[in-house]
């Protein structure tokens, strides 16, 4: 590899093992995890069976914005089969406010650098007094099933006293709008300004502006399986053991500590098999329900239903952006200017990881050196909105591929040749974009070819082809059309991730870690990566990951980060732990550890393939006692704990193209095919990362022309069901080609890994709507908005013809 | 005539017993009364199709029956796709070959769904848009359901050629 | 999500289930295939007192094909009309119409008198008995009687049935001879879903090319199913092409009346209505033979 070194590249230091190239990194290895998935014995936390569990069920509010005046449970309580019923009264004073966890994780270093304001509004588990949004958990009713809990829901009487809600950011920013929270002052809970470059300077000299509105709408996360928490307690010792469908066990096991007042020790939370995240999050669930599992001395299992998941888990997206832009005649797009609201509803649990993840994505792949964002996180009587697949990229991609689109439209250009005329060119990486990242580290792109991969993606597609395709379709009364989206990901975000490497007497291994895989494959590619490093089969490896007994520090699986910091601390463990193995071998065999191998559990003397010891045997000699065979000053055991901390994030990126027919006369939109070339550096293991995009691709479909969570004027939600909220099918999802650039390791960990988890849902918005503007010409439509669905784009077919009839 | 019942019905080849009051559904009898837990709820209105069995070798959604209803009955669900020895069905291993699933939750449905479209003889297989509107009663987020078409192709082409 | 309690009954003929619908009144719901029913259950929309399961009636169930004649019982399924044999070459709108009812699994359990019975304004069924001459059989603590599809369905989800009256038997006239077509088409946000507008079309065209004989049925632009008249007497007598299909479609505009929802808006759902009228008839009039 060419040219300086990343700033951030670490330098190998003392201490750093050596690593081994690869046997299975990098191989299309079948998932260790099918085997139980594919038989139905898997343990999802509904599956868990506990003997004398009782069941929970929660009353929601029905109201976006009301006063409780009163709650009568005692009918609840006379009924069936019920155990408790509990509100907020239950808790005061038992259960400390709800921490904001990333208002507590936000660097100190990003808010010296950019000052952003950041309000705290504390959410309570329990309403108390308010209810802020419709499904805001109101009270809890405990059961011998969940079946008589939710008979006795119908029988708590709660007496609201309706408020005026606020259902719009912009009308939650008017003088005289309901405030949320009085405390707060306003409805601006957040907000944050950063400044690249001279802004103003370039909009005075440049020859052409042009400024619009784009907006994302809201979705919500739909995993398919919903949350769930089962929380046995020993009252003897005040112990509690949570099964908590959470990606985040640790994060769970604090919040449980701090709220409850326990010690961490005192509490074991364990993330069972899960059925995708898709975002992360505390939710007052987690904690209510060991709260109650405590009070009670009994097991308590609460399972959402989807009705519950679609009103409450994981809102995501609902941005609105209004953009200014300068540019020359050549379409160089000069300076940009973004000042954009987040509708966050009634809480913001995550202060402005998701507004800050917008502004750092917003330029992309492009050499824009102009830019001033300003952003608004509003509160509004909806439910809250949290980091989701994507997480605030998905949303200024939409911005930035829509404005190229429009400056390309302006001047006549194919909106292809303006990227090329914009991409940042690989002789200028490592590129910095002069702002932090939500790190507080300035950020400086890793190395990468994006008009390479630009290029590349449009061969895949076969850009020529379908473009005469597309010339002789329009003159058939077809209209098919082509679109280009283009990304940058911050990936492999901190703070740390671990990994406890440890061999057991008949020489298996098993590798605990804080990462909480729900489909990423972990327990194949973390076992991949082990087995190069330590020199077994990755049929040897048992990965355990998610709970908090086995190893005791951990972050969890989001942000696409788990490659990257998982597995990064997997492999340096694993190295360690085969320095320790070499070590103990060298003592039985009378050999010096550098004259040893260890390779698929065998070490044996280079050379003298006789003097070996098997994996086992060393364990053994290495189990404490009198007759352990230790080098001198070396530990029993055959365990090495290491936590990894990346010195920022490693950026991925990918380019997408697709290609669209739109029926006009009815606005169907119909997707022919979709071709994405990525760069996530190091591939642990090729059909995983395929299989990711595609997931992803699939889920950006369904945020670009299905998928939206809709709220009337009085903030009552409308899409309560599947009926309404469209997840899109297999029929709706066209056959996905996935390439790689495999010439960019990451320079910032040593096994060049960059993530990819998200990637794939962050262009499909962007590249769609350009596909369907494409598609249209010469009617000049313009997507301003996504989802769109059939009706409105029919609606902007008809008016665009309206406009150059009459004009 | 709302008390709990004893319900007898045959489920992967062996006969079991449960007792359900009548509202409670045939996905949470299989789960909850019968241990069985592979069956999924996945949305409880009978959307998604991750509660998918077969009755008498019939796709159905479980969570849209009761219990009740299928005494005498003869029901197929995931646990019972794999042979007595543990070798995994054709549809099965192909799941695993072509990387079919992720997460896993959604999976039993699909097994199910696929099973009996193949024992239909995999009409119009060949046929993208047709398979995948064949497909689309399923839903899964993780997999964009490329891997799922190719798995399901490749099942459908191992029974074509009798292996 | 679990449905309210009830009391279960699972009448083996079919005087028995009258006899309890009699009994119970309106707190009693039947549980036919329970596609519709139980998700209503599941989210507390209904909580009838009984449910009347229908599943253990003896002769309910069958289906023959008897020359132009296609007798249904009404609990045959979905899927047991849709696998008729030659269906698909006999009358391809009934088997097109009948295969888009959601999903496989769905067609599995639900049938075709609980969907007529249902009345759902966007359902496939009441469109198709509109279009066939339907027949259907409501048997009640009198006796049997028969009601032609013209005057069944009332207005959303409601039906010209009693209270203590079940569907026992539906008969539909097939087209025969050569010169017929016929197609069913929807729109809908996905494929199985409830179709945003819909349309059945048949058409019999003379030895010299001119219609003898249409139907053309809508559904999800109404209150029910519609059988449009204006549009049929448009085209009776008249030579196929798009022009005629275009002046049919304009003549449904006086006989639906859409809704506005979530989904679309009525404004909406009228123009595809017109667009839906317009390709099945060309549709139906290439599989006559006369395009």
């Amino acid at each position: 590899m060419s040219g300086p070194a990343h700033p951030y590249a670490p330098a190998d230091g003392p201490g750093f093992p050596a690593l081994r190239s690869a046997t299975y990194v990098g191989q299309r290895l079948r998932r260790k995890e099918d085997a139980r998935l594919l038989t139905g014995r898997a343990t999802h936390v509904a599956d868990l069976r506990v003997p004398g569990v009782l069941h929970a069920a929660v009353l929601r509010s029905p109201f976006a914005h009301a006063r409780i005046a009163r709650i009568q449970r005692e009918p609840a309580k006379a009924a069936a089969g019920v155990v408790g019923v509990f509100t907020e009264r239950d808790l005061d004073g038992r259960v400390g406010p709800f921490v904001e966890a990333a208002r507590t994780e936000i660097s100190p270093l990003l808010k010296e650098k950019i000052g952003p304001t950041l309000k705290s509004c504390p959410m309570p588990v329990l309403a108390k007094d308010r209810v802020l949004w419709v499904g805001q958990p109101v009270a809890v009713v405990v059961a011998v099933d969940r079946y008589l809990a939710e008979d006795a829901l119908e029988l708590v009487q709660v007496d609201y006293e309706p408020l005026p809600a606020v259902n719009d950011p912009e009308d939650a920013l008017e003088p005289g709008a309901p405030v949320l929270h009085p405390e707060l002052g306003d409805n601006v809970q957040t907000s944050f300004t950063v400044s690249v470059g001279d802004v103003d300077g370039t909009f005075a000299r440049a020859e052409h502006r042009l400024s619009t509105r784009l907006v994302m709408g809201r979705t919500a996360a739909n995993a398919m399986e919903t949350r769930g928490v089962v929380a046995v307690p020993d009252p003897g010792r005040d112990e509690l053991t949570v099964w908590c469908a959470n990606a985040r066990p640790h994060l769970v096991r604090t919040f449980i500590c701090e709220m409850l007042g326990m010690p961490a020790d005192s509490v074991r939370v364990i993330g069972p098999d899960m059925g995708g995240s898709f975002g992360t999050g505390m939710f007052p669930e987690d904690v209510l329900i060991a709260f109650l599992a405590r009070e009670l001395g009994r097991p308590v299992r609460w399972i959402e239903d989807r009705r519950e998941n679609l009103a409450n888990t994981r809102h995501a997206r609902d941005q609105i952006h209004d953009v200014e832009v300068a540019f020359d005649g050549e379409g160089r797009i000069l300076a940009l200017k973004d000042r954009y609201l987040i509708d966050a509803g009634a809480y913001n649990n995550y202060a402005i990881t998701v507004s800050y993840n917008s502004a750092a994505h917003l330029r992309g792949q492009f050499a824009i050196d102009h830019m001033r964002v300003e952003a608004l996180s509003v509160l509004t009587n909806k439910a809250p909105v949290t980091p989701v697949r994507g997480a605030g990229r998905p949303e200024v991609v939409f911005v930035m591929d829509r404005i190229v689109d429009l400056v390309a439209a302006e001047l006549g250009l194919d909106p292809v040749e303006v990227r090329r005329r914009n991409l940042i060119r690989p002789e200028q990486m490592p590129y910095p974009m002069g702002m932090p990242y939500r790190d507080g580290v300035d950020i400086v792109y890793d190395r990468a070819d994006f008009p390479a991969q630009l290029e590349r993606a449009l061969e895949a597609f076969g850009y020529e082809e379908f473009r005469r395709e597309q010339a002789a379709a329009r003159r058939l009364g077809r209209r098919i059309g082509v679109g280009v989206s283009s990304y940058v990901e911050g990936s492999g975000y901190g703070p740390y991730e671990g990994a406890v490497v440890r061999v057991d007497p008949r020489g298996h291994v098993t590798v605990a870690t804080g990462a909480k895989p729900h489909g990423q494959s972990l327990e194949t590619t973390l076992a991949q990566i082990c087995a190069d490093q330590l020199g077994v089969t990755p049929d040897d490896v048992t990965v355990k990951a998610g709970d908090t007994a086995l190893i005791p520090h951990g972050i969890g699986t989001f942000a696409s980060r788990s490659a990257v910091t998982a597995g990064t601390a997997v492999g340096i463990a694993a190295a360690r732990l085969r320095e320790k193995v070499l070590a103990v071998a060298g003592e039985l065999l009378e050999t010096h550890p550098s004259d040893l191998e260890l390779d698929g559990g065998v070490v044996a003397a280079r050379g003298a393939p006789d003097r070996r010891v098997t994996l086992a045997e060393v364990a053994r000699a290495a189990t404490p006692g009198p007759r352990a065979k230790l080098p001198d000053g070396m530990e029993p055991g055959l365990e090495v704990v290491y936590y990894y901390v990346p010195p920022t994030v490693t950026f991925a990126s990918g380019t997408h193209v697709v290609g669209v027919e739109v029926d006009e006369e009815t606005g169907f939109v119909r997707l022919l095919k979709y071709v994405t070339t990525d760069d996530c550096g190091r591939m642990l293991n090729p059909t995983v990362v395929e299989g990711q995009v595609h997931g992803g691709v699939a889920h950006g479909i369904g945020n670009a022309l299905f998928e939206e969570i809709v709220y009337d004027g009085d903030a009552q939600l409308l899409t309560a069901t599947y009926m309404d909220y469209l997840l899109p099918t297999a029929s709706d999802v066209p056959p996905i080609a996935v390439g790689h650039q495999e010439e960019f390791p990451s320079e910032l960990n040593p096994f060049g890994i960059k993530g990819v988890g998200e990637g794939g849902a962050v262009s499909p918005p962007a590249a769609i709507a350009n596909a369907i503007v494409d598609a249209l010409r010469p009617l000049r439509i313009d997507i301003d908005r996504v989802p769109i669905g059939p009706e409105r784009l029919y609606r902007l077919i008809e008016e665009a013809r309206a406009a150059s009839e009459g004009g | 005539m709302a008390e709990r019942r004893r319900i007898t019905l045959r489920v992967n080849g062996r006969e079991l017993s449960g007792s359900a009051e009548p509202r409670m559904t045939l996905a949470d009898f299989l789960r909850d009364e019968l241990g069985l837990t592979g069956t999924h709820l996945g949305c409880e209105h009978g959307v998604c199709g991750a509660c998918t069995v077969l009755l008498d070798g019939r796709s159905v959604r479980s969570c849209l029956m009761f219990a009740v209803q299928v005494e005498g009955r003869e029901l197929t669900t995931v646990e019972g796709l794999a042979a007595p020895d543990g070798s995994l069905s054709p549809v099965q291993e192909a799941f695993s070959v072509h990387h079919a699933l992720q997460c896993g939750f959604c999976t039993p449905g699909f097994l199910i769904a696929v099973t009996e479209y193949l024992a239909e003889g995999a009409p119009g297989v060949d046929d993208e848009e047709a398979l995948r509107a064949r497909l689309s009663g399923n839903l899964c987020r993780c997999t964009g359901y490329q891997n799922i078409v190719a798995a399901v192709r490749e099942a459908a082409e191992r029974m074509r050629r009798g292996s | 999500m679990k449905p309210p309690p009830f009391d279960y009954a699972r009448p083996e003929t079919v005087d028995e289930a009258v006899s309890l619908l009699a009994e119970h009144g309106e707190e009693a719901k039947l549980l036919a295939g329970g596609q519709s029913l139980v998700p209503l259950l599941a989210l507390r929309l209904a909580s009838p007192s009984v449910l009347v399961d229908l599943n253990g009636v003896r002769g309910l169930d069958h289906l023959r094909l008897e020359g132009d004649r296609l007798v249904i019982g009404a609990m045959a399924r979905h899927r047991d009309v849709e696998e008729l044999p030659e269906l698909r070459s006999r009358c391809p709108m009934l088997f097109e119409g009948v295969s888009l009812i959601g999903h496989v699994a769905i067609r599995n359990r639900g049938t075709v008198g609980g969907s007529l019975a249902h009345a759902d304004p966007a359902a496939e069924w009441p469109s198709l008995v509109l279009a066939l001459d339907g027949e259907i059989d409501a048997t009640g603590p009198k006796g049997v009687r028969t009601i032609p599809a013209g005057e069944f369905f009332d207005t959303y989800f409601t039906t010209a049935l009693a209270p203590d009256e079940i569907v026992s038997e539906i008969r539909l006239r097939l087209p025969s001879g050569a010169g017929v077509g016929s197609c069913f088409v929807e729109l809908a946000r996905r494929h199985g879903d409830f179709a945003l507008a819909g349309v059945g079309a048949l058409l019999g065209l003379d030895e010299g090319g001119s219609v003898s004989d249409a139907r053309v049925t809508l559904i999800g632009v109404r209150d029910r199913a519609v059988r449009s008249l204006g549009a049929e007497s448009v085209l009776r007598g008249a030579r196929p092409g798009e022009e005629l299909f275009a002046e049919a479609a304009e003549a449904v505009d006086k006989e639906i009346e859409p809704v506005s929802d979530i989904h679309a808006t009525s404004e909406y759902r009228r123009h595809l209505a017109k667009v839906l009228v317009r390709r099945a008839l060309a549709r139906a009039a290439e599989r006559a033979g006369g395009a």
